[in-house]
């Protein structure tokens, strides 16, 4: 059972000056994550999950409110503290991807470790680890070209845990794949969950992909109106 | 520190190794600079040919001796009385017979048609004594023979020969009234006498009207040690007044005008179009730039911080700009080096033929400037690429 409290977003406020209009996003929301967590953020276009997202990676800062990630004010960090912040703290998952097309699969893995005192064979072995984690033990050497949608997302997906962050944010992790793919890709994103403990925090539309989760929280016109469902 | 070298070798590693997919855009900054770099050397590479030659007769210990305020040999002026004070004064080096090596030379300009235009070209005429062949280190004869003295025959240059019409042994020439035997074909390293022809300087000033006057003596001396002396030895001569200099000395201040024109116009051109360059160079690297933003979004995203970003950014410009500075380098050097072209030297008013001489300093100086345009070129891409705040960037696709 999880319980010690690893984020908490508190009186976020998080607005846009588009012409002279000021579009609000977050408003006045409040947020706790507790260690082993798996959220799920769902809500309609526009409502502010990424934004929410970005604010807990370290990507974005709220206009007021606090995010405190790890006892850490990380909103009040510096752009460049917060880079090293987030190498640290953080293994982000993205809707496309986001590999390197020139790396290898197992170099777009390494990459995050580069950030870390490990040395070239240490790096190396943890790349190919986190590879096997995600079954793609035998294709470290393809180029992300080489690989379908699904098995980009598990390489992705090697990447962001590879350097054992304490949190693993996906923005839409399943949103460019098939039913059955996207399948695999959360059961594995539970795998990390349960059997690694890792923490996770997914934002998507789809409410099949939520009930892989273990809370549903839904965001709208800035503010999490519903209690968090918590699933069985 | 290491962490930082680290990821800046890491994402440079990424963006080269991404480069083919760029190649369009890419190669305007090669090409752009392949060109500054081409059109730099090989403007200087003239300015360099020019003055490789000019200084190239300078021989040891050999010195040039004109009437006091003439700029050059042409406005000079020497009686036959002056050159033996000049060439018996103490520190002249003598040969085996006792003979002082001093040659008292007079210097005409005759017109003989380019090979390429067949229009006339001013060519230097060279009357000169026996011991020319001593005063001069290099010079050979290289073909055929000397001129006999007493007789209207001509050794020429190899340059000369190689640009003008009708200098090949056995041809006959003419001169005003004079006919003159073409017998001999000589060489000395490449210097400016090579765009001479030389004749017996008795017969010349006879062909010329010019009694038994002379414009210089060349004079070698016993070594650098006695040129104070032999200053002396002239300076209190009462029936002298003449300045002396070192052939080195005397060429190199020949070419300076020439040198400093080819430069002058050089440089100025190779600056116009190193900012042509530039701008070229910053169109590629904002292209290449907005093609991997959201690559290097994701990598500022995974932790990895902006220097190394910008490193990466200018390692990129800076690679294609060497690349241009190599395509440029060699083709000018292919198509260049070596080859030959006479052209008018103002302060003697004759051709000089040289050869353009593309120098390894010249091609250092050709890459630091490619490396200039590339550090330029790429700074702003640079700096826009982590001015983009991550959240936008990753929205790219």
């Amino acid at each position: 059972m999880s319980s010690t409290l690893l984020a908490r977003l508190h009186n976020i406020e998080k607005h846009f000056i588009k012409g002279n209009q000021k579009v609000h996003v977050l408003d006045d929301l409040e947020l706790e994550i507790k260690q082993g967590d798996f959220l799920a953020l769902m809500g309609p276009s526009g409502s502010g999950k990424t934004t929410l997202l970005n604010l807990l990676g370290g990507l974005d800062r709220p206009s007021s409110g606090s995010v405190e990630v790890l006892g850490q004010r990380i909103d009040k960090l510096s752009n460049s503290a917060l880079a090293k912040w987030r190498a640290r703290h953080i293994g982000f998952v993205f809707q496309f991807y986001n590999l390197m097309p020139v790396l290898s699969a197992e170099r777009n893995v390494e990459l995050p470790l580069l950030l870390t005192n490990l040395s070239g064979a240490q790096r190396k072995q943890r790349a190919r680890i986190a590879l096997s984690v995600v079954g793609l033990e035998d294709r470290g050497s393809h180029s992300p070209n080489e690989l379908s949608g699904g098995q980009q997302q598990r390489v992705a997906i090697a990447r962001a845990f590879v350097s054992d962050p304490d949190l693993l944010l996906c923005d839409e992790p399943t949103g460019d794949l098939d039913r059955e793919t996207a399948d695999e890709i959360l059961e594995l994103l539970q795998t990390l969950n349960r059997e690694h403990g890792k923490t996770i925090v997914m934002v998507t539309h789809d409410p099949r992909a939520a009930d892989h989760a273990k809370e549903i929280h839904v965001l709208d016109k800035g503010q999490l109106n519903s209690q968090a469902v918590t699933l069985p | 520190m290491l962490h930082t070298l680290n990821q800046a070798v890491a994402v440079s590693l990424n963006n080269i190794r991404g480069l083919p997919s760029r190649l369009g855009a890419s190669s305007v900054a090669v090409f752009g600079t392949a060109c500054v770099v081409g059109v730099f050397i090989s403007v200087l590479s003239m300015a360099a040919g020019f003055q490789k030659t000019m200084t190239a007769a300078g021989s040891a210990n050999t010195y040039i001796v004109t009437r006091e305020g003439a700029i050059s040999e042409m406005n000079s002026g020497l009686s036959f009385e002056q050159t033996q004070l000049i060439a018996n004064a103490e520190g002249v080096a003598k040969d085996a017979d006792n003979n002082p090596i001093a040659s008292a030379e007079l210097y005409v300009i005759v017109d003989i048609p380019k090979k390429t235009t067949n229009t006339d070209a001013n060519i230097p005429l060279r009357g000169v004594q026996g011991p020319a062949f001593k005063v001069r280190d290099n010079i050979k004869i290289v073909e055929g023979r000397n001129f006999t003295p007493g007789q209207n025959e001509l050794i020429v240059g190899r340059a000369a020969q190689s640009q003008f019409a009708g200098l090949n042994i056995g041809d006959t020439i003419k001169f005003g009234q004079s006919e003159w035997n073409i017998v001999g074909v000589f060489e000395d390293g490449g210097s400016v006498s090579e765009s001479e022809l030389w004749c017996d300087v008795r017969i010349l000033q006879q062909v010329y009207r010019r009694g038994n006057s002379y414009q210089s003596v060349r004079v070698k001396l016993t070594g650098e040690e006695v040129l104070p002396e032999f200053k002396e030895a002239l300076a209190s001569d009462p029936r002298l007044t003449v300045s002396i200099k070192s052939e080195r000395d005397y060429y190199a201040e020949q070419s300076e005008g020439l040198t400093q024109f080819i430069k002058l116009i050089g440089y100025p051109l190779a600056i116009l179009m190193a900012i042509g360059a530039i701008f070229g160079a910053v169109n590629t690297m904002y292209s290449s730039v907005s093609a991997r933003t959201r690559e290097m979004a994701t990598l500022r995203a995974l932790g990895f911080g902006n220097f190394p970003i910008i490193i990466s950014t200018l390692v990129e410009s800076v690679l294609l700009a060497f690349v241009g500075s190599l395509i440029g380098s060699v083709f000018v050097y292919m198509v260049f080096n070596g080859y030959t072209v006479s052209t008018m030297n103002g302060q003697s008013f004759s051709q000089v033929v040289f050869a353009f001489s593309i120098t390894p300093e010249l091609l250092w100086q050709g890459m630091n400037a490619a490396i200039w345009i590339g550090l330029i070129g790429g700074v702003f891409p640079a700096i826009h690429a982590v001015r983009v705040p991550v959240v936008v960037a990753l929205r790219e696709s």
